[in-house]
């Protein structure tokens, strides 16, 4: 969090010394990244299920894994959340909500057959984490930054590109003023890419910390880790998953189609499954 | 003049700091006596399913009436109980006496084949469960609670202020003994 505010004042000031621009621009991207992210924290958990299609279930419908969640909600203190199941046959679960009394928790229909009682409740634990850490609010704030980080890119070269430099140019030395608009310049094609890679650095990072926290509550580490051995030998792809939601899911939506290994591990929201299993059975 | 300053300005932080941890550390005392109540939502919740059972199992073994007495006496005590170590003393009976029950309806096919049993069964089982966990919170808080009471700088006031570290749920001698399964 730290580097990504530092990134960003950096940016900031390179690319208004670079224009000699007040610090208006910074302001409307401010603006706009804030109501973007007003937007997707009061919506994200509606937005998520309109799009994947998830369906709610009642207590009758799912007898067994309303007990298994409502038990892990008692064991670690929080209030029940919606529960939520999405058809599809490639299985894998999910969490959303940006506070534990406005959870929401969603499987496939695809996880139910596959896992035993443990190793579901091993899942269910690690998403009840991911409420339980703040995750979601975590990630939307992470989100919202980098957002500003590619508008305020955009704005620079953009200014760049149809010219028109502050009026300060006259006063100022123009070797300093031509190093910052250099810097600028590769902050500007590199900046947006930075950004990502440690949003992605953070949702990995927060997925470790969902499966600890998950074996926290469970104290049972091996139901989670032969749930994600299950679960990584499973060939389907979630249909409904998208490159906007894929990091809430417990393991890649997207598999099998990662062509380039060494680049695909830096961009990917999920640590390698190899990696957690290896982890969770040394703990 | 410079030195009464910072020597204020270091007071002041101090106040500050041990009003912040007085804070924390009465939430965090709180929060032991919340997941000790939740401990007691889940077993009354044990205690009000036991009539239905008893009711189910009435229907099909009629004769059994030492059972069903000693049922009755095992919840009117704990009905009756005051103070932690007589409930949990009352809390023990009840648990034996559901034991006896399902020990009992295994020699009563019908019993064990009806739906309202076996659903019933199910709910107990599930009770169990909760109690546990709600007895596995109980013990993470408490683990917050004593730690705020015994890191550094806060072991210095909370001796001050009189906290008492909270007492952690474990089991007593006689549950520790393996369990004898005799059919």
């Amino acid at each position: 969090m730290l580097l990504f505010v530092l990134i960003i004042t950096t940016v900031v000031y390179v690319f208004c010394q670079a224009l000699g621009y007040g610090l208006g621009f910074v302001g409307i991207a401010l603006i706009l990244a804030g109501a973007m992210s007003i937007g997707s924290y009061y919506y994200s958990d509606k937005i998520v299920l309109a799009t994947s299609g998830a369906k709610p279930i009642q207590k009758s419908d799912n007898p067994e894994l309303f007990r298994i969640i409502e038990n892990l909600c008692i064991g670690d203190g929080l209030p029940m959340p919606k529960i939520y199941i999405i058809n599809d046959p490639s299985p894998n679960a999910f969490a959303t909500g940006r506070d534990p009394q406005h959870a929401i928790v969603c499987v496939t229909t695809g996880i139910l057959p596959l896992l035993n009682k443990s190793e579901l409740e091993g899942v269910i634990a690690h998403e009840l984490s991911h409420v339980k850490n703040f995750d979601i609010r975590l990630m939307g704030i992470v989100a919202v930054l980098v957002g500003f980080i590619v508008i305020l890119a955009n704005l620079f070269t953009r200014q760049l590109w149809w010219g028109g430099f502050g009026r300060d140019r006259e006063d100022r030395g123009g070797n300093a003023q031509a190093i910052f608009l250099l810097i600028g310049i590769l902050l500007a094609i590199l900046s947006p890419i930075a950004a990502t890679l440690i949003q992605l650095a953070v949702s990995r990072k927060r997925e470790l910390l969902a499966d600890a926290s998950g074996v926290l509550l469970t104290r049972y580490p091996e139901a989670l880790a032969s749930a994600l051995e299950k679960l990584s030998k499973d060939p389907h792809s979630l249909k409904s998953a998208s490159n906007a939601t894929a990091h809430l899911f417990i393991v890649n939506p997207f598999k099998g189609k990662n062509t380039k290994q060494m680049f695909s591990s830096l961009f990917d929201t999920h640590p390698p499954i190899a990696e957690r299993i290896k982890i969770l059975r040394s703990m | 003049m410079n030195s009464t300053l910072t020597l204020v300005a270091v007071i002041l932080i101090i106040v500050a700091f041990a009003w912040y941890l007085y804070n924390s550390i009465i939430v965090a005392k709180m929060r032991v006596s919340e997941a000790l109540s939740q401990i007691d939502v889940q077993l009354k919740r044990r205690t009000d399913l036991i009539p239905n059972l008893v009711e189910t199992v009435k229907g099909y073994a009629k004769h059994e009436k030492e059972l069903f007495e000693k049922v009755t006496e095992a919840r009117a005590s704990l009905v009756s109980a005051k103070g932690l170590s007589e409930k949990a003393q009352a809390n023990n009976e009840l648990s034996k006496t559901l034991k006896s029950i399902f020990a009992v309806a295994e020699a009563y096919p019908d019993l064990k084949a009806s739906q309202n049993f076996m659903e019933l069964q199910e709910e107990v089982s599930d009770t169990e469960n909760k109690i546990a966990y709600a007895r596995q919170f109980y013990n993470s808080v408490v683990l917050s609670y004593n730690a705020k009471l015994q890191v550094f700088p806060n072991v210095l006031f909370a001796k001050v202020l009189n906290f008492k570290p909270a007492d952690f749920f474990g089991a007593t001698a006689e549950e520790k003994k393996p369990v004898k399964v005799s059919f």
